[in-house]
């Protein structure tokens, strides 16, 4: 199959006057790791949550797997997602919060619980969340993320306050489920750790996508040799008004 | 339904474990048991107890249910991450708030009672002071989930929750008071009756007061109120405008809920 996983086709959105979001197009293509990156305010995390439908867009449409994601849910079933540094009820265990959203899932997904293992969080998940540490936090994040096998990983800053051993291990777990198959959407600030990850490029300037295609084009066009000069480029240009 | 009773339960077991939580059971416990114990009266304690109810079940309600929601925002923007739908998933996160807050309620206040005895001189006077508690959580409850939603700023969300509170406890009275000094030459009874109708709290109080025969403590109003709750019809009035007062809040925080751009 080559229709993409997700399409995303002239996507507006605004906040009041503001313009988070003016006519976004974008395709996600199936098996591959797409980075969003931008500067702050770009509409990186709206984008993100219009793709989840917690945001709904003003006009313009989201297709997963060819069928609108309009309201209703059961689209998400194939989707995982690991929010930024989140703040969770703090009363609850991270194995509570596990159990909770297995429950809201349902019987006969596989679980994947490769991830409480690779960061032995076993005893962690005992306590109370709110005891926990934010890069702890952050772990518990992402086996949710992963739990399902989703077809789809939507990660947001999925490394933000992990140590650096945590971090590669966490992008050595991406790379795997890349391998297998799966599709990944994410974003970080950290261009390095793109560069490791990426193989498409979606550059958000202003709320408009001002360039998307491969991580190698991106490079080429902007005759740069890594990502953060690449982006720092295309940034530049996007303020004088000459975006690729 | 069955998201709703899986959010339900889980998020339940966060709010009992609060501290809040804990000391609100804690309090009624101690308030009721010392009120049983000074007054040595089952009745009379329950009196004192009914300004105990108005004056802090709102509050409680409405604060620790507004505070506890902008916590909660991350958290069911996960929850709506996965395959479930927004009307379910709103039923499971008040409902999750308010079966608590009740529960934490009925047992701090009923608790002492049980240990000290119910008969039937008053069982059904504790029965009401109970349900009365319950639908004042109710209201007030929905009312905070609804500022949680339409609010995005916290502070001003919280500062509403407030202003609403006080709005209902102490400024309408005052309001209504002022009303009948001014027109004290005409005869009020039914407009008192309609005013107090708007008022949650209000209707709480006379339903609570009139229960223990305090109407004879507010003279041809009390006889006016006594013959209006008396009656069937009054009694079914006073149910609908109660029920009123959950399902409009309820239904706003629905909708607003629905259209939330989180």
């Amino acid at each position: 199959m080559n229709q993409p996983l997700v399409r995303v086709s002239a996507l507006c959105k605004k906040f009041g006057a503001l313009e988070v979001l003016r006519a976004v197009d974008l395709d996600v293509r199936r098996g591959r790791v797409m980075a969003v990156v931008g500067p702050n305010g770009a509409g990186k995390t709206t984008l993100i949550k219009a793709l989840l439908g917690l945001t709904r867009p003003d006009s313009g449409e989201i297709l997963v797997n060819g069928v609108r994601v309009d309201g209703r849910e059961s689209y998400r079933s194939r989707i995982g997602y690991m929010p930024q540094i989140a703040r969770y009820p703090e009363n609850l265990t991270g194995a509570e919060l596990i159990a909770m959203l297995e429950n809201l899932r349902g019987a006969g997904v596989t679980r994947d619980r490769e991830l409480v293992d690779i960061f032995a969080l076993d005893s962690a998940l005992e306590k109370p969340l709110r005891v926990l540490s934010g890069g702890t936090r952050q772990k518990v994040n992402a086996v949710m993320a992963f739990l399902f096998s989703p077809e789809l990983l939507v990660l947001d800053e999925p490394t933000a306050g992990l140590d650096p051993l945590s971090s590669s291990m966490l992008k050595d777990k991406i790379l795997g489920a890349r391998g297998d198959g799966k599709t990944v959407l994410v974003t970080s600030h950290v261009m390095n750790e793109l560069e490791e990850l990426a193989d498409d490029v979606a550059f958000l300037l202003e709320g408009r996508a001002t360039f998307v295609g491969t991580l190698d084009e991106l490079k080429r066009i902007t005759g740069q040799r890594t990502l953060e000069r690449a982006i720092a480029t295309m940034m530049r240009r996007g303020w004088i008004g000459e975006a690729a | 339904m069955n998201t709703i009773l899986k959010v339900l339960s889980y998020q339940a077991r966060d709010v009992v474990r609060s501290r809040w939580l804990i000391a609100y059971v804690g309090f009624f416990v101690l308030v009721t048991d010392g009120l049983l114990r000074f007054s040595g009266d089952p009745v009379k304690a329950q009196l004192s107890l009914i300004s105990v109810v108005l004056f802090l079940v709102p509050l409680v309600s409405i604060v620790f249910g507004t505070v506890y929601l902008y916590n909660a925002r991350e958290f069911i923007e996960l929850l709506l991450a996965q395959p479930v739908n927004r009307r379910q998933m709103y039923g499971g996160v008040y409902l999750g708030l308010t079966i608590p807050l009740a529960l934490a309620f009925v047992c701090g206040l009923g608790a002492p009672f049980l240990f000290r005895g119910i008969d039937a001189s008053n069982g059904a006077s504790l029965a009401v002071l109970l349900a009365s508690g319950v639908v004042l959580t109710c209201i007030f409850t929905a009312i905070a989930t609804l500022l949680a939603i339409r609010c995005e700023d916290r502070l001003r969300g919280l500062g509403a929750a407030i202003g609403i509170w006080m709005l209902l406890t102490v400024v309408y009275d005052g309001v209504v008071l002022f009303i009948l000094a001014v027109f004290a030459d005409h005869s009020l009874e039914h407009a008192t009756l309609g005013l107090m109708l708007a008022n949650p709290i209000d209707i709480a109080r006379v339903t609570m007061l009139l229960r223990f025969d305090g109407a004879a403590m507010m003279g041809y109003t009390g006889a006016v109120f006594l013959d209006f709750f008396g009656k069937a019809q009054g009694a079914l009035i006073t149910l609908a405008a109660l029920a009123l007062w959950v399902a409009a809040p309820v239904m706003l925080g629905l909708r607003a809920f629905q259209r939330k751009d989180f």
